[in-house]
Protein backbone atom coordinates (compact mmCIF):
# COMPACT_ATOMS: atom_id res chain seq x y z
CA UNK A 1 0.00 0.00 0.00
CA UNK A 2 2.59 2.71 1.19
CA UNK A 3 4.80 1.26 -1.71
CA UNK A 4 1.40 2.77 -4.49
CA UNK A 5 0.84 5.89 -2.88
CA UNK A 6 4.79 6.54 -3.35
CA UNK A 7 4.15 5.38 -6.61
CA UNK A 8 1.30 7.80 -7.34
CA UNK A 9 3.33 10.84 -5.46
CA UNK A 10 6.36 9.82 -7.75
CA UNK A 11 3.29 10.02 -10.95
CA UNK A 12 2.04 12.72 -9.42
CA UNK A 13 4.81 14.10 -9.44
CA UNK A 14 6.49 14.02 -12.69
CA UNK A 15 3.17 14.47 -14.54
CA UNK A 16 3.28 17.88 -12.18
CA UNK A 17 6.54 18.47 -13.66
CA UNK A 18 5.43 17.66 -16.97
CA UNK A 19 2.47 20.16 -16.54
CA UNK A 20 4.74 22.76 -15.20
CA UNK A 21 7.17 22.30 -18.04
CA UNK A 22 4.41 22.50 -20.73
CA UNK A 23 2.85 25.53 -18.55
CA UNK A 24 6.41 27.47 -19.35
CA UNK A 25 6.53 26.32 -22.96
CA UNK A 26 2.95 27.93 -23.02
CA UNK A 27 4.37 30.94 -20.85
CA UNK A 28 7.42 30.93 -23.64
CA UNK A 29 4.91 30.82 -26.48
CA UNK A 30 2.75 33.43 -25.23
CA UNK A 31 5.58 35.63 -24.33
CA UNK A 32 6.68 36.54 -27.89
CA UNK A 33 5.62 33.88 -30.25
CA UNK A 34 2.33 35.35 -30.78
CA UNK A 35 3.45 37.26 -33.68
CA UNK A 36 4.53 36.09 -36.91
CA UNK A 37 5.86 37.34 -40.70
CA UNK A 38 4.74 36.59 -43.98
CA UNK A 39 6.27 37.94 -47.22
CA UNK A 40 5.18 38.99 -50.38
CA UNK A 41 7.45 38.47 -53.10
CA UNK A 42 7.46 38.17 -56.86
CA UNK A 43 3.82 37.91 -56.73
CA UNK A 44 3.75 34.93 -53.89
CA UNK A 45 3.05 34.79 -50.24
CA UNK A 46 5.50 33.06 -48.37
CA UNK A 47 5.04 30.99 -46.65
CA UNK A 48 1.89 29.64 -48.58
CA UNK A 49 0.32 27.99 -45.29
CA UNK A 50 1.04 29.33 -41.53
CA UNK A 51 -0.33 27.90 -38.76
CA UNK A 52 -1.26 30.01 -35.75
CA UNK A 53 -2.63 30.16 -32.59
CA UNK A 54 -5.30 32.74 -31.92
CA UNK A 55 -4.18 35.90 -30.97
CA UNK A 56 -0.92 35.44 -33.28
CA UNK A 57 -0.13 38.66 -34.54
CA UNK A 58 0.31 37.97 -38.25
CA UNK A 59 2.40 40.39 -40.32
CA UNK A 60 2.61 40.76 -44.17
CA UNK A 61 5.39 42.88 -46.17
CA UNK A 62 4.85 43.67 -49.89
CA UNK A 63 8.18 43.21 -51.24
CA UNK A 64 7.58 43.84 -54.96
CA UNK A 65 7.35 46.32 -57.34
CA UNK A 66 4.20 46.31 -57.62
CA UNK A 67 1.06 46.93 -55.17
CA UNK A 68 -0.83 43.93 -53.77
CA UNK A 69 -3.70 43.19 -50.99
CA UNK A 70 -4.38 40.58 -48.68
CA UNK A 71 -8.12 40.01 -48.56
CA UNK A 72 -9.61 36.51 -46.54
CA UNK A 73 -12.36 34.54 -48.93
CA UNK A 74 -14.46 35.36 -46.24
CA UNK A 75 -13.85 39.07 -45.46
CA UNK A 76 -12.60 37.77 -41.98
CA UNK A 77 -9.49 40.21 -43.07
CA UNK A 78 -9.01 42.80 -45.65
CA UNK A 79 -5.80 44.66 -46.28
CA UNK A 80 -5.74 48.43 -47.87
CA UNK A 81 -3.23 48.83 -51.17
CA UNK A 82 0.13 47.79 -49.74
CA UNK A 83 2.98 49.87 -51.83
CA UNK A 84 6.54 48.52 -51.54
CA UNK A 85 7.76 48.06 -48.46
CA UNK A 86 4.15 48.87 -46.60
CA UNK A 87 2.51 46.40 -44.04
CA UNK A 88 -0.80 44.99 -42.97
CA UNK A 89 -1.00 43.10 -39.89
CA UNK A 90 -4.44 40.85 -38.70
CA UNK A 91 -4.71 38.85 -34.97
CA UNK A 92 -7.08 35.90 -35.67
CA UNK A 93 -9.68 35.42 -32.93
CA UNK A 94 -10.88 32.51 -33.67
CA UNK A 95 -9.88 29.48 -34.67
CA UNK A 96 -10.29 28.19 -38.17
CA UNK A 97 -8.29 28.00 -42.01
CA UNK A 98 -8.62 31.14 -43.51
CA UNK A 99 -7.79 30.99 -47.70
CA UNK A 100 -6.80 34.67 -48.62
CA UNK A 101 -5.72 36.30 -52.13
CA UNK A 102 -4.97 39.15 -53.54
CA UNK A 103 -7.78 41.08 -54.56
CA UNK A 104 -5.30 42.37 -57.77
CA UNK A 105 -3.18 39.66 -58.29
CA UNK A 106 -6.41 37.29 -58.10
CA UNK A 107 -3.91 34.27 -58.90
CA UNK A 108 -1.79 34.50 -55.61
CA UNK A 109 -3.74 32.81 -52.58
CA UNK A 110 -2.35 31.43 -49.41
CA UNK A 111 -3.55 30.25 -46.08
CA UNK A 112 -3.80 30.90 -42.39
CA UNK A 113 -4.27 27.80 -40.52
CA UNK A 114 -5.67 29.68 -36.57
CA UNK A 115 -5.83 26.87 -33.72
CA UNK B 1 -0.67 47.60 -105.77
CA UNK B 2 0.93 43.94 -106.01
CA UNK B 3 0.26 41.14 -104.17
CA UNK B 4 2.37 37.88 -104.30
CA UNK B 5 0.83 34.63 -102.64
CA UNK B 6 3.13 31.81 -103.39
CA UNK B 7 4.75 32.63 -99.73
CA UNK B 8 1.07 34.31 -98.05
CA UNK B 9 2.66 37.24 -96.98
CA UNK B 10 1.05 40.15 -99.23
CA UNK B 11 2.01 43.19 -99.02
CA UNK B 12 0.80 46.54 -100.52
CA UNK B 13 4.15 49.00 -100.89
CA UNK B 14 2.74 52.61 -101.80
CA UNK B 15 5.89 54.09 -101.19
CA UNK B 16 7.62 52.87 -104.55
CA UNK B 17 4.72 50.45 -105.73
CA UNK B 18 7.29 48.13 -107.10
CA UNK B 19 6.71 44.40 -105.40
CA UNK B 20 7.85 43.06 -102.50
CA UNK B 21 8.01 39.68 -101.73
CA UNK B 22 9.58 37.75 -98.82
CA UNK B 23 12.91 40.00 -99.17
CA UNK B 24 10.96 42.60 -99.46
CA UNK B 25 8.99 41.87 -96.25
CA UNK B 26 12.11 41.33 -94.33
CA UNK B 27 12.86 44.72 -95.92
CA UNK B 28 9.50 46.38 -94.03
CA UNK B 29 10.94 44.45 -91.19
CA UNK B 30 14.03 46.19 -91.44
CA UNK B 31 12.51 49.92 -91.64
CA UNK B 32 10.47 49.22 -88.78
CA UNK B 33 13.47 50.39 -86.60
CA UNK B 34 14.39 53.54 -88.93
CA UNK B 35 11.40 55.19 -89.48
CA UNK B 36 8.64 53.13 -91.20
CA UNK B 37 5.39 51.65 -90.25
CA UNK B 38 4.74 47.99 -91.07
CA UNK B 39 0.69 47.40 -91.26
CA UNK B 40 -0.82 44.22 -91.03
CA UNK B 41 -4.07 44.45 -92.52
CA UNK B 42 -6.69 41.69 -92.70
CA UNK B 43 -3.62 39.71 -93.39
CA UNK B 44 -2.03 41.95 -96.01
CA UNK B 45 0.91 43.64 -94.79
CA UNK B 46 1.81 47.01 -95.71
CA UNK B 47 4.52 49.18 -95.49
CA UNK B 48 4.18 53.38 -95.17
CA UNK B 49 7.51 55.99 -94.26
CA UNK B 50 7.28 57.78 -91.79
CA UNK B 51 9.64 60.12 -94.40
CA UNK B 52 7.03 60.42 -96.55
CA UNK B 53 3.81 61.73 -95.19
CA UNK B 54 1.73 62.04 -97.69
CA UNK B 55 1.67 58.02 -97.92
CA UNK B 56 -0.31 58.61 -94.71
CA UNK B 57 -2.43 60.86 -95.78
CA UNK B 58 -4.16 59.38 -98.45
CA UNK B 59 -7.12 58.14 -96.61
CA UNK B 60 -10.63 57.58 -98.31
CA UNK B 61 -13.66 59.30 -97.17
CA UNK B 62 -14.95 57.39 -94.39
CA UNK B 63 -11.67 56.16 -93.07
CA UNK B 64 -10.81 56.32 -89.51
CA UNK B 65 -7.48 56.34 -87.52
CA UNK B 66 -7.47 56.32 -84.21
CA UNK B 67 -4.57 55.69 -81.07
CA UNK B 68 -4.46 53.33 -78.33
CA UNK B 69 -2.05 53.84 -74.99
CA UNK B 70 -2.12 51.79 -72.33
CA UNK B 71 -0.55 51.53 -68.80
CA UNK B 72 0.80 54.69 -67.89
CA UNK B 73 0.90 53.82 -64.76
CA UNK B 74 1.52 57.32 -63.21
CA UNK B 75 3.33 57.32 -59.25
CA UNK B 76 5.37 54.47 -60.42
CA UNK B 77 8.96 55.24 -59.64
CA UNK B 78 10.66 52.00 -58.96
CA UNK B 79 14.34 51.36 -60.81
CA UNK B 80 12.33 50.02 -64.33
CA UNK B 81 11.23 53.33 -64.94
CA UNK B 82 12.09 56.25 -62.47
CA UNK B 83 10.36 58.76 -64.82
CA UNK B 84 6.99 57.35 -65.94
CA UNK B 85 5.97 60.87 -66.54
CA UNK B 86 8.69 61.53 -69.39
CA UNK B 87 8.02 58.31 -71.05
CA UNK B 88 3.89 59.44 -71.24
CA UNK B 89 5.21 62.74 -72.91
CA UNK B 90 7.24 60.47 -75.11
CA UNK B 91 3.95 58.75 -76.16
CA UNK B 92 2.51 62.27 -76.64
CA UNK B 93 5.29 63.56 -78.78
CA UNK B 94 4.77 60.34 -80.77
CA UNK B 95 1.19 60.49 -81.43
CA UNK B 96 1.48 64.48 -82.43
CA UNK B 97 4.62 63.44 -84.71
CA UNK B 98 1.90 61.19 -86.45
CA UNK B 99 1.08 62.21 -90.43
CA UNK B 100 -2.58 62.07 -89.87
CA UNK B 101 -3.82 62.87 -86.45
CA UNK B 102 -5.87 60.33 -84.93
CA UNK B 103 -9.32 61.62 -84.13
CA UNK B 104 -9.28 60.07 -80.81
CA UNK B 105 -7.44 58.25 -78.41
CA UNK B 106 -8.30 54.90 -76.23
CA UNK B 107 -6.44 54.72 -73.16
CA UNK B 108 -7.18 50.57 -71.59
CA UNK B 109 -6.43 51.33 -68.25
CA UNK B 110 -3.77 51.58 -65.20
CA UNK B 111 -3.69 54.91 -65.86
CA UNK B 112 -2.64 55.39 -62.07
CA UNK B 113 0.03 53.15 -60.22
CA UNK B 114 -2.14 53.62 -57.13
CA UNK B 115 -5.52 55.47 -57.71
CA UNK B 116 -4.41 58.55 -55.97
CA UNK B 117 -5.91 61.74 -57.25
CA UNK B 118 -2.56 63.34 -58.16
CA UNK B 119 -1.47 60.59 -60.65
CA UNK B 120 -4.99 60.55 -62.25
CA UNK B 121 -4.05 64.40 -62.70
CA UNK B 122 -0.69 64.06 -64.21
CA UNK B 123 -2.00 61.91 -66.94
CA UNK B 124 -4.61 64.22 -67.53
CA UNK B 125 -2.46 67.10 -67.80
CA UNK B 126 -0.22 65.49 -70.43
CA UNK B 127 -2.61 63.77 -72.64
CA UNK B 128 -3.66 67.97 -72.64
CA UNK B 129 -0.80 68.41 -75.26
CA UNK B 130 -2.00 65.89 -77.44
CA UNK B 131 -3.40 66.61 -80.61
CA UNK B 132 -6.39 64.25 -80.57
CA UNK B 133 -8.50 65.71 -77.52
CA UNK B 134 -10.74 63.43 -76.94
CA UNK B 135 -9.74 59.82 -74.98
CA UNK B 136 -12.17 56.96 -74.30
CA UNK B 137 -10.87 55.01 -70.97
CA UNK B 138 -11.31 52.10 -69.38
CA UNK B 139 -9.80 50.98 -66.19
CA UNK B 140 -7.12 49.03 -64.50
CA UNK B 141 -6.79 47.09 -61.81
CA UNK B 142 -4.34 49.93 -60.58
CA UNK B 143 -7.46 52.47 -61.18
CA UNK B 144 -9.69 50.86 -58.33
CA UNK B 145 -7.65 50.41 -55.68
CA UNK B 146 -9.40 50.83 -52.17
CA UNK B 147 -13.01 52.59 -53.67
CA UNK B 148 -14.15 50.25 -55.53
CA UNK B 149 -13.78 52.35 -58.67
CA UNK B 150 -15.87 55.36 -57.46
CA UNK B 151 -13.48 58.02 -58.24
CA UNK B 152 -12.44 56.47 -61.64
CA UNK B 153 -16.12 56.53 -62.60
CA UNK B 154 -16.66 60.22 -61.44
CA UNK B 155 -13.37 61.27 -63.41
CA UNK B 156 -14.18 59.29 -66.84
CA UNK B 157 -17.09 56.93 -67.28
CA UNK B 158 -19.47 59.02 -66.00
CA UNK B 159 -21.92 58.31 -68.57
CA UNK B 160 -20.95 54.37 -68.18
CA UNK B 161 -23.13 51.91 -67.06
CA UNK B 162 -22.21 49.55 -64.07
CA UNK B 163 -18.63 49.72 -63.10
CA UNK B 164 -17.72 51.78 -66.34
CA UNK B 165 -18.80 50.15 -69.96
CA UNK B 166 -20.32 51.93 -72.91
CA UNK B 167 -20.08 51.95 -76.40
CA UNK B 168 -20.48 54.18 -79.10
CA UNK B 169 -19.85 55.04 -82.93
CA UNK B 170 -17.36 56.18 -85.18
CA UNK B 171 -17.74 56.15 -88.82
CA UNK B 172 -19.61 53.31 -88.68
CA UNK B 173 -17.66 51.43 -86.38
CA UNK B 174 -18.55 50.07 -82.95
CA UNK B 175 -16.57 50.82 -80.16
CA UNK B 176 -17.09 48.76 -76.85
CA UNK B 177 -15.25 49.58 -73.66
CA UNK B 178 -15.45 47.06 -71.31
CA UNK B 179 -14.01 46.65 -67.05
CA UNK B 180 -12.87 43.13 -66.37
CA UNK B 181 -11.03 44.42 -63.62
CA UNK B 182 -13.57 44.81 -60.73
CA UNK B 183 -14.81 42.07 -58.00
CA UNK B 184 -12.15 39.57 -59.60
CA UNK B 185 -12.31 36.15 -57.47
CA UNK B 186 -9.51 34.42 -55.76
CA UNK B 187 -7.23 32.24 -57.95
CA UNK B 188 -9.07 33.45 -61.30
CA UNK B 189 -8.43 35.72 -63.80
CA UNK B 190 -10.17 38.75 -65.00
CA UNK B 191 -14.11 38.73 -65.10
CA UNK B 192 -16.51 40.94 -66.72
CA UNK B 193 -19.34 39.51 -64.89
CA UNK B 194 -23.06 38.99 -66.28
CA UNK B 195 -24.38 42.13 -65.82
CA UNK B 196 -21.79 43.53 -67.85
CA UNK B 197 -22.18 40.23 -70.75
CA UNK B 198 -26.32 41.16 -70.62
CA UNK B 199 -25.20 44.67 -71.73
CA UNK B 200 -23.14 43.16 -74.11
CA UNK B 201 -25.41 40.86 -75.63
CA UNK B 202 -28.40 43.44 -76.12
CA UNK B 203 -25.45 46.37 -77.20
CA UNK B 204 -24.92 44.46 -80.62
CA UNK B 205 -28.26 42.80 -80.84
CA UNK B 206 -29.72 45.54 -83.43
CA UNK B 207 -26.14 45.74 -85.33
CA UNK B 208 -26.01 44.62 -88.80
CA UNK B 209 -23.40 41.84 -88.89
CA UNK B 210 -21.25 43.86 -91.61
CA UNK B 211 -20.46 46.70 -88.64
CA UNK B 212 -16.80 46.48 -87.82
CA UNK B 213 -16.67 45.97 -83.93
CA UNK B 214 -13.89 47.15 -81.70
CA UNK B 215 -13.31 45.98 -78.16
CA UNK B 216 -10.92 47.62 -75.43
CA UNK B 217 -10.64 46.37 -72.06
CA UNK B 218 -7.63 46.36 -69.82
CA UNK B 219 -6.96 42.61 -69.27
CA UNK B 220 -6.64 40.19 -72.31
CA UNK B 221 -10.01 38.65 -73.37
CA UNK B 222 -7.43 36.06 -74.70
CA UNK B 223 -6.04 33.65 -72.44
CA UNK B 224 -2.52 35.18 -73.06
CA UNK B 225 -0.76 32.98 -70.02
CA UNK B 226 -3.42 32.29 -67.04
CA UNK B 227 -0.64 31.15 -64.90
CA UNK B 228 0.28 35.14 -64.48
CA UNK B 229 -3.44 36.39 -64.78
CA UNK B 230 -3.32 37.20 -68.30
CA UNK B 231 -6.71 36.19 -69.35
CA UNK B 232 -10.06 37.25 -68.65
CA UNK B 233 -12.48 34.38 -67.01
CA UNK B 234 -15.59 34.63 -68.84
CA UNK B 235 -13.84 36.14 -72.23
CA UNK B 236 -15.88 32.88 -74.48
CA UNK B 237 -19.24 34.47 -73.48
CA UNK B 238 -18.33 37.88 -74.36
CA UNK B 239 -17.02 36.76 -77.60
CA UNK B 240 -19.85 34.48 -78.34
CA UNK B 241 -22.07 37.40 -78.60
CA UNK B 242 -19.57 38.68 -81.56
CA UNK B 243 -19.84 36.01 -83.34
CA UNK B 244 -22.01 37.00 -86.26
CA UNK B 245 -20.10 39.92 -86.89
CA UNK B 246 -17.29 40.13 -90.08
CA UNK B 247 -14.75 41.58 -88.51
CA UNK B 248 -13.86 42.17 -84.43
CA UNK B 249 -10.73 43.81 -83.50
CA UNK B 250 -9.84 43.27 -79.58
CA UNK B 251 -7.45 45.43 -77.82
CA UNK B 252 -5.99 45.08 -74.49
CA UNK B 253 -3.25 46.39 -72.46
CA UNK B 254 -1.92 45.09 -69.06
CA UNK B 255 0.86 43.25 -70.39
CA UNK B 256 3.18 45.48 -71.35
CA UNK B 257 3.91 44.07 -74.21
CA UNK B 258 2.55 43.61 -77.83
CA UNK B 259 1.00 40.19 -78.93
CA UNK B 260 -1.23 39.63 -81.62
CA UNK B 261 -3.59 36.50 -82.13
CA UNK B 262 -5.94 35.97 -85.07
CA UNK B 263 -8.77 33.74 -84.45
CA UNK B 264 -11.63 33.53 -87.14
CA UNK B 265 -13.08 36.96 -87.16
CA UNK B 266 -11.46 38.01 -84.33
CA UNK B 267 -8.40 40.05 -84.11
CA UNK B 268 -6.76 40.15 -80.63
CA UNK B 269 -3.69 42.74 -80.17
CA UNK B 270 -2.48 44.07 -76.73
CA UNK B 271 -0.28 47.16 -76.57
CA UNK B 272 2.72 48.17 -74.99
CA UNK B 273 3.07 49.99 -72.09
CA UNK B 274 3.97 54.18 -71.69
CA UNK B 275 5.40 53.31 -68.36
CA UNK B 276 7.56 50.02 -68.13
CA UNK B 277 7.97 46.23 -69.69
CA UNK B 278 6.83 43.22 -68.27
CA UNK B 279 8.73 39.66 -69.01
CA UNK B 280 7.49 37.45 -71.66
CA UNK B 281 4.92 34.66 -70.29
CA UNK B 282 7.10 32.67 -68.39
CA UNK B 283 10.56 34.50 -68.44
CA UNK B 284 10.64 35.14 -65.47
CA UNK B 285 9.26 33.84 -61.22
CA UNK B 286 6.68 36.85 -61.70
CA UNK B 287 5.25 39.76 -64.25
CA UNK B 288 6.85 42.58 -62.09
CA UNK B 289 8.60 45.33 -64.08
CA UNK B 290 11.37 43.88 -66.58
CA UNK B 291 14.45 45.88 -65.33
CA UNK B 292 16.41 47.15 -68.49
CA UNK B 293 19.50 49.14 -69.44
CA UNK B 294 18.16 52.75 -69.59
CA UNK B 295 19.12 52.78 -73.34
CA UNK B 296 16.98 49.97 -73.62
CA UNK B 297 13.44 51.15 -72.27
CA UNK B 298 12.20 53.17 -74.74
CA UNK B 299 12.67 50.65 -77.64
CA UNK B 300 10.45 48.69 -75.19
CA UNK B 301 7.55 50.97 -74.62
CA UNK B 302 4.98 52.81 -77.26
CA UNK B 303 1.93 53.56 -78.54
CA UNK B 304 -0.06 51.72 -81.13
CA UNK B 305 -1.94 52.94 -84.20
CA UNK B 306 -5.25 51.71 -85.44
CA UNK B 307 -6.86 52.66 -89.28
CA UNK B 308 -9.86 51.59 -90.63
CA UNK B 309 -9.85 51.23 -94.17
CA UNK B 310 -13.41 51.28 -95.31
CA UNK B 311 -12.43 49.82 -98.67
CA UNK B 312 -10.70 46.80 -97.30
CA UNK B 313 -13.06 46.96 -94.60
CA UNK B 314 -10.90 45.49 -92.05
CA UNK B 315 -8.65 47.57 -89.41
CA UNK B 316 -4.63 47.57 -89.59
CA UNK B 317 -2.81 47.87 -85.94
CA UNK B 318 0.58 49.58 -86.17
CA UNK B 319 2.59 49.47 -83.02
CA UNK B 320 5.33 51.95 -82.81
CA UNK B 321 7.90 52.36 -80.18
CA UNK B 322 8.95 55.27 -78.09
CA UNK B 323 12.36 55.75 -79.20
Amino acid sequence: MKNIVRINKLVACILLALAFSTTQIALAADANPSSTEIKIDNFTFAPQTVTVKVGTKITWTNSDDIPHTVVSNDSSFKSKTLDTDEKFSFTPTKPGTYSYFCSIHPKMTATVVVR
Amino acid sequence: MTEKNDNKIELDHNHDGGDIDRRGFLKCMAWAGTGALCVMQGGVLKSYSLSDPSSMKQRGKGELSFVQISDSHMGFNKPANPDVIATLKAAVDKINALPVTPEFMLHTGDISHLSKPEQFDNVDQILKSAKPQNVFFVPGEHDVLDDDGKQYRERYARNAKGAGWYSFDRKGIHFMGLVNVMNLKAGGLGTLGLEQLEWMKDDVKHLSKSTPIVVFAHIPLWAVYPEWGWGTDDSAQALAYLKKFGSVTVLNGHIHQTMQKIEGNVTFHTATSTAFPQPKPGAAPSPGPMKVPAEQLRSLLGVTEVNYMRKHHSLAVIDSTLE
